[in-house]
């Protein structure tokens, strides 16, 4: 049984189809990225995946279950997610924000998970730092680790990698495959498509808010979905760490 | 600091403040006199002690209390430091209660000014309420707020306007200047079930809003019921002010102040926040009106004015301090 699965799945917002007929499925144990341009529809998608919007046609399952009629902490049970919104109000310490994940559980097993967590990120001896005290790649890596505290068997994060550092990037999206070697299902949006190339199992490729390619990645991001979708005149080469996107801009947009 | 720590000092101080609340006042007392007050149930320094000093003491440290309680919760449902209960109208809602109540003549009655205010507060705590669970972000409830204040600002001119004599309307000004002189026990116990009942509800969204912190998408998934906590935030912060009102008068900046003085001992948790602001709200207002009784001025300093006097600067502080923090 899948982890997630969404049938045609559509939204409107404002006037405007921002989701189309997307279909979206992910098992345990897997990496799933989610690739599109600026506007394609990613954000809502996954929005869509957590029963954060109404759908205007289609559903959305999380293990076999309709997703519109879970319970609050059934749904947390189910699914954890990252936002791409990253401010954090108020000046907590690292720990406290880390073990928000984990709220269904004694404090003391909470601490003790959101301990684990940040040393995992690459935080520890900064559980008690304030975040509001830390750099931004600072409190992504806490906001992360808030996520993987969460040990939930299906892990969401939109857009993780956006303004870490190359060691950063690489050091959360390592964590993404630990979780998924875990037996978690993975789905994460991406811009660099050679790091989602290089560590989804998969790629689905939107594009105004419709699902253009899912496949295995270099099935995913070949030269017509990269001209379609993306507007890039390009291909995916091997390296010995994997794919690289090598592409010039394909047409005036 | 520990939390635990932060409570017991403040918990010591607001008993201290009542301790010489009972001590202070216009009539000095000799020890022979305060003797005598404890001993017999009749005599003159009794009253003044148990009727007159302690209810207005316990007034202003039950008020403190809730507008601090109540700033707290704002703030962190809005995710704003510069929230507090009047933000969103409340305030302004209990006062045009008030003042329509005086207009009407309704004054002479025990408890009706009183009861106008905290109907007219939950009135607008209701609308909040509703407003909260349709729209998820702060930003809308705070602009939604700062119609509604306006407008109540407005409907309280317009009492004002047509009010009937200039002794009405002295008398409105001197309700809405805030004052907890005079109050008795009967008008404590009037407020205080609604000021329990906004506290159980404001305790019951404590871990929402300290899920808030990391924005309403987190928190939605965070398998609280969000949704629930969110009203139960607004509807309890609204029946604090209310009653506060109802019991003082509108005495503003406690509840903007007292979350930032305590906010750091509690570690910025918006949760944990809750008890120590309750707590600093009550020493502040304890503090102030103390002030009120012993600054040697003709006429008797109302407690909202002296709120105002020391908190307007205290503001200006606490928006220069985070204008440095912006600045990096």
């Amino acid at each position: 049984m899948s982890v997630l699965a969404v049938h045609d799945a559509s939204v409107r917002r404002a006037g405007r189809q921002v989701l189309e007929g997307a279909s979206l499925s992910a098992q345990a144990g897997e990496v799933v990225g989610i690739v599109g341009p600026n506007g394609a529809g990613k954000t809502t998608l996954l929005r869509a995946v957590l029963g954060l919007v109404r759908l205007e046609r289609g559903r959305a399952e999380l293990a076999g279950r309709d997703v519109a009629r879970l319970s609050d902490p059934e749904r947390a049970r189910l699914a954890a997610y990252l936002p791409q919104e990253r401010h954090v109000g108020w000046n907590m310490s690292a720990a406290r924000v880390a073990g928000l994940g984990a709220l269904d559980v004694p404090a003391a097993t909470a601490r003790q998970r959101a301990v684990a967590a940040l040393a995992r990120v690459g935080l520890a001896g900064l559980e008690e730092r304030g975040v509001l005290e830390m750099s931004g790649g600072e409190r992504a890596r806490v906001l992360l680790a808030r996520l993987l505290a969460t040990a939930a068997p299906l892990i969401v994060a939109d857009e993780p990698v956006a303004g870490l550092d190359p060691d950063a990037q690489l050091l959360a999206l390592d964590l993404f495959r630990e979780e998924a070697v875990r037996g978690a299902a993975v789905l994460v949006t991406l811009h660099d498509l050679s790091l989602a190339a290089r560590y989804c199992d998969r790629l689905v490729v939107l594009a105004g808010g419709r699902v253009v390619a899912d496949d295995a990645p270099a099935d995913a991001l070949r030269p017509e979905v990269l001209r379609e979708a993306f507007g890039l005149a390009g291909r995916l080469e091997s390296s010995a760490e994997g794919p690289m996107l090598v592409a010039r801009r394909g047409r005036d947009r | 600091m520990r939390p635990w720590i932060l409570n017991a000092a403040l918990g010591a101080t607001a008993i201290g403040l009542a301790a010489a609340g009972l001590m202070l006042g216009e009539t000095a007392l000799s020890v022979a006199q305060f003797a005598e007050a404890f001993a017999d149930p009749a005599s003159g320094p009794h009253e003044i002690l148990f009727d007159i000093r302690l209810p207005r003491t316990v007034a202003a440290l039950v008020v403190g209390a809730a507008l601090g309680l109540a700033g707290a919760v704002m703030q962190g449902l809005l995710r704003n430091p510069l929230a507090d209960p009047g933000v969103l109208g409340v305030s302004g809602g209990a006062g045009l209660g008030a003042a329509l109540a005086i207009s009407l003549g309704l004054a002479a009655r025990p408890g009706a000014v009183e009861a106008a205010a905290l109907g007219a507060a939950l009135l607008v705590g209701a609308a909040l309420t509703w407003l909260a669970a349709r729209f998820r972000e702060p930003e809308t409830l705070i602009l939604f707020g700062v119609a509604l204040s306006a407008f109540l600002g407005a409907l309280t001119s317009l009492v004002f306007n047509f009010a009937p004599s200039p002794v009405t309307l002295a008398e409105v000004f001197a309700w809405l200047l805030g004052s907890v002189a005079n109050r008795d026990w009967d008008d404590i116990g009037r407020q205080l079930p609604a000021m329990a009942v906004g506290a159980a509800l404001c305790l019951y969204a404590a871990r929402g809003l300290v899920m808030l912190t990391l924005g309403d998408e987190a928190a939605a998934l965070s398998g609280l019921p969000m949704r629930r906590m969110r009203a139960a935030a607004v509807a309890g912060a609204s029946l604090l002010t209310g009653a506060a009102v109802a019991l003082a008068g509108i005495v503003g900046f406690v509840g903007l102040a007292a979350p930032h003085l305590v906010r750091a001992g509690a570690g910025g948790d918006p949760g944990r926040v809750l008890l120590p602001s309750a707590l600093a709200g009550a020493v502040l207002l304890g503090a102030a009106d103390i002030g009120a009784r012993i600054l040697p001025t003709d006429i008797e300093l109302k407690l909202g004015v002296m709120t105002a006097l020391a908190g307007a600067p205290l503001f200006a502080l606490i928006a220069w301090r985070a204008a440095r923090s912006w600045r990096g």
